[in-house]
């Protein structure tokens, strides 16, 4: 019992002493069926509840279309529904994008499969977030996690997103639990009965995060609180801020937020429908002049495609 | 350079470097699918290939020219840098391992140019930088058998005295005369000195802090300006990854750089862009160039599941150790990341001019620093205790407070009480760190 109010109420400082929220304001929380956003779900909608912050919240769900995964989480996240009463939105890839992941991976293969997954997730919730008109979207990233991003930045040459992580660019993605270490999560949501849904993407294991979720197991035998020191020498890391930044513009295909001509999910896109799996994996990104010839031509991409975002506010 | 060639898996690779003794052309054809690329070294085209680099089927070299594009990396870092100019008297910080001993002999061989430029020379205008060798000897901490250390400082002594001419001065020390007292207190000190750390990765650190220490103490007192380390790409890389999971974030940007100049003897690292892989095969392949291994057990701890943890990533990927030394590149420096200003008039001007590009000016923003009296990593700001409490007198620094967090935890004792008998256990040199951290304080204070 103790251990479910400490818990608790560390998130309710949290949410306290960085201002996170609002009265008034339209909050969508991330939810996959897993046990952090379904702990996420509960205690935030506890916390609303037993403090009067006042929110609105949603549930938000992305359905990938990964079967013998995604489709038995989602079923616990309709439950969830019920059991939180929390209204539940759900987008997915094949309405956004046209692609399930399962059609994916029997394109491209097993290997750069999950930048594909990320990239169009990412968008998938900030379009999902404006559909529902909400202010805040609310992920249940633990510290564990974080610290799995901040590793695979140093190992993949990804400076420029330590900046981007660390605050908030688009939709305010608050990394609020992110003071939270991965088994408090488990413990809270496994004593409490919560129910969640616990098997991992069958994709994952050939994920280049697997080495640094390894790695950090190793880590935490030894020394739990070198997680939170990942942490923290992420957010200490020296880094230029004048030469870092790209710029902020909109993508010319869908009207996305993007620093390119296109924005990440329309080359990814471009390169399912064109059956160029390479195309925006890897050192040349860009489309270069393939690009431009094509955005001459007529485009023969279905509408979704196509689709304006709507109401975003960036 | 990842391996690109679809047969040559980095395990292939690695064997392919086994083999150098009884090079195996035939069988590299085969593994390149009977590629009609003669098997030629890709630099001279002339020799037949010995070895692989780090990049794979891609950079195939003969003997000489992998040397000499290690030797090129080597040379494009001292120069680059201004580490080394012909005033200076620059000491080779030497372990017995294969990096050292590399850098060892580039350092050798660019010194034997150099004499004999200036034999040849009539004028006489740049003299020579003097070259010395310090090996530290850490048997006290550890438990090898006294013949068989007297046998690797022998071995040592040869290797110095055949890099001659010029001759080299060589310094054999043991780790305890970092503390004023030598012999048996020395060694007794620096045993119940380690023994009140608690935590191995905290041991290890320290022994690493007071060994750069004395290192500094023998190029003070012996006349040395500049300091080099064999720290190759692959150390580096071991580092950024530990000092992020120890938390030291803030200050890793100033521990990888070419040049460090917050010692009173600045450190220079020429052979950051040398692989360590490379560096074993120049070894292997170079009779001449004797390693003395020094069987000082795997490290345990953070720095051991670090070192593993990279070497899992390197398997998978050869370049990867060259990416996380690239992105850590890409941090912001500090300003004693550069060579110091010279003032020594005896200095050509030339020197002095091409020199002004890389230093440092002594006034620089150096007093708002504060270093960790530990090891000597620079503090954010906003870590100092901005309370005028009871920070300690002269005689007894606030050590805790003077210290970064990382050293805070795994290697200040937990237990306050024992934080003054851990003080008087501390080398010299720390302890007035601790106490100018102390009085920093004040100054920026009033």
């Amino acid at each position: 019992e103790c251990f479910y109010a400490v818990f608790e109420e560390e998130i309710h400082q949290v949410i306290l002493e960085n201002q996170l929220f609002k009265p008034g304001e339209r909050i969508a929380i991330g939810a996959s069926g897993g046990k952090d956003s379904t702990v996420l779900a509960y205690v935030l909608s506890e916390l609303n509840r037993r403090h009067n912050y006042g929110l609105d919240l949603f549930l938000l769900s992305v359905d990938e279309g990964i079967t013998g995964y995604r489709d038995d989480s989602l079923e616990t996240v309709k439950r969830n529904e019920l059991q939180y009463g929390l209204p539940l939105k759900i987008v997915s890839y094949k309405d956004l994008y046209g692609w399930t992941m399962d059609e994916i991976v029997k394109m491209i293969g097993l290997k750069n499969n999950c930048t594909f997954c990320g990239v169009f997730r990412r968008q998938a919730l900030d379009r999902g977030a404006a559909l529902l008109k909400v202010d805040k979207v609310a992920t249940g990233h633990n510290a564990d996690d974080i610290a799995e991003t901040v590793l695979l930045n140093i190992l993949r040459g990804d400076i420029a997103s330590f900046n981007s992580e660390f605050i908030n660019i688009r939709f305010s993605l608050l990394l609020m639990l992110g003071c939270q270490n991965l088994n408090k999560f488990s413990t809270y949501a496994y004593f409490k009965k919560l129910d969640y849904f616990s098997t991992e993407c069958i994709y994952s294991p050939n994920a280049y995060r697997g080495f640094a979720r390894e790695f950090i197991k190793d880590l935490e035998r030894i020394r739990p609180r070198a997680i939170l020191d990942i942490i923290k020498s992420g957010e200490d890391f020296r880094i230029s801020t004048t030469t870092k930044m790209p710029e902020q513009g909109t993508c010319e295909r869908c009207g996305y937020i993007s620093s390119q001509k296109w924005c990440k999910a329309c080359v990814l896109l471009e390169g399912l429908n064109r059956g160029l799996p390479k195309l925006g994996i890897g050192r040349n990104q860009g489309l270069n002049s393939d690009g431009k010839k094509d955005r001459k031509r007529d485009s023969r991409t279905p509408s979704i495609e196509s689709k304006q975002c709507g109401s975003l506010e960036f | 350079m990842a391996c690109n060639s679809s047969t040559c898996n980095s395990s292939g690779c690695y064997k392919g470097y086994e083999e150098e003794e009884q090079p195996k052309p035939n069988t590299k054809a085969a593994v390149n699918g009977g590629n009609s690329c003669q098997n030629l070294c890709v630099k001279c085209k002339v020799n037949e290939p010995v070895c692989c680099g780090i990049g794979g089927e891609n950079s195939r070299f003969c003997k000489d020219c992998f040397k000499n594009n290690l030797y090129g990396k080597f040379k494009q870092a001292v120069t680059y840098n201004a580490m080394i100019t012909p005033p200076d008297k620059v000491l080779v910080a030497f372990s017995g391992g294969p990096s050292s001993r590399v850098v060892l002999q580039f350092v050798h061989e660019m010194q034997y140019k150099a004499q004999k430029n200036y034999d040849a020379n009539k004028d006489k205008s740049l003299p020579v930088f003097g070259v010395g060798v310090a090996f530290i000897d850490e048997s006290s901490t550890h438990s090898f058998t006294s013949q068989h250390i007297e046998k690797a400082i022998e071995d040592i002594r040869l290797i110095v005295s055949n890099l001659a001419p010029p001759s080299k001065e060589l310094f054999v020390v043991p780790i305890e005369s970092i503390f004023s007292s030598d012999g048996i207190d020395g060694k007794e000190r620096l045993k119940e000195l380690l023994d009140a750390v608690s935590d191995v990765t905290g041991k290890e650190d320290l022994l690493i802090h007071l060994r750069i220490l004395l290192l500094q103490k023998i190029a003070s007192e012996n006349g040395y300006t500049r300091i080099v380390l064999g720290s190759c790409t692959s150390r580096i890389a071991c580092h950024v990854i530990s000092a992020t999971v120890k938390g030291q974030g803030y200050s890793l940007s100033a521990d990888i750089q070419y040049v460090d100049s917050r010692w009173e003897i600045p450190v220079v690292l020429p052979l950051r862009d040398c692989p360590a892989q490379e560096l074993n095969t120049l070894c292997s392949l170079d009779g001449s160039l004797k390693v003395v291994e020094l069987l000082n057990g795997p490290c345990s701890g953070i720095n051991g599941l670090v070192s593993s943890f990279v070497k899992v990533l390197q398997e998978d990927n050869p370049s990867r150790e060259c990416t996380i030394v690239r992105t850590a590149g890409k941090l912001t420096p500090f300003h004693f990341n550069r060579v110091p200003e010279i003032h020594d008039s005896n200095v050509p001007s030339a020197t002095r001019r091409n020199q002004k590009r890389y230093t440092l000016k002594p006034n620089g923003s150096l007093s708002s620093d504060s270093f960790c009296p530990i090891c000597n990593s620079p503090l954010k700001k906003s870590n100092f205790p901005s309370s005028l409490r009871s920070h300690g007198s002269q005689q007894n620094p606030d050590l805790f407070a003077s210290a970064c967090s990382s050293c805070q935890f795994q290697i200040l004792p937990k237990d306050p009480s024992l934080m003054e008998e851990f003080l008087s256990l501390l080398p010299q040199q720390m302890i007035t760190k601790a106490k100018h951290g102390d009085q920093g304080n004040f100054s920026l204070l009033r």
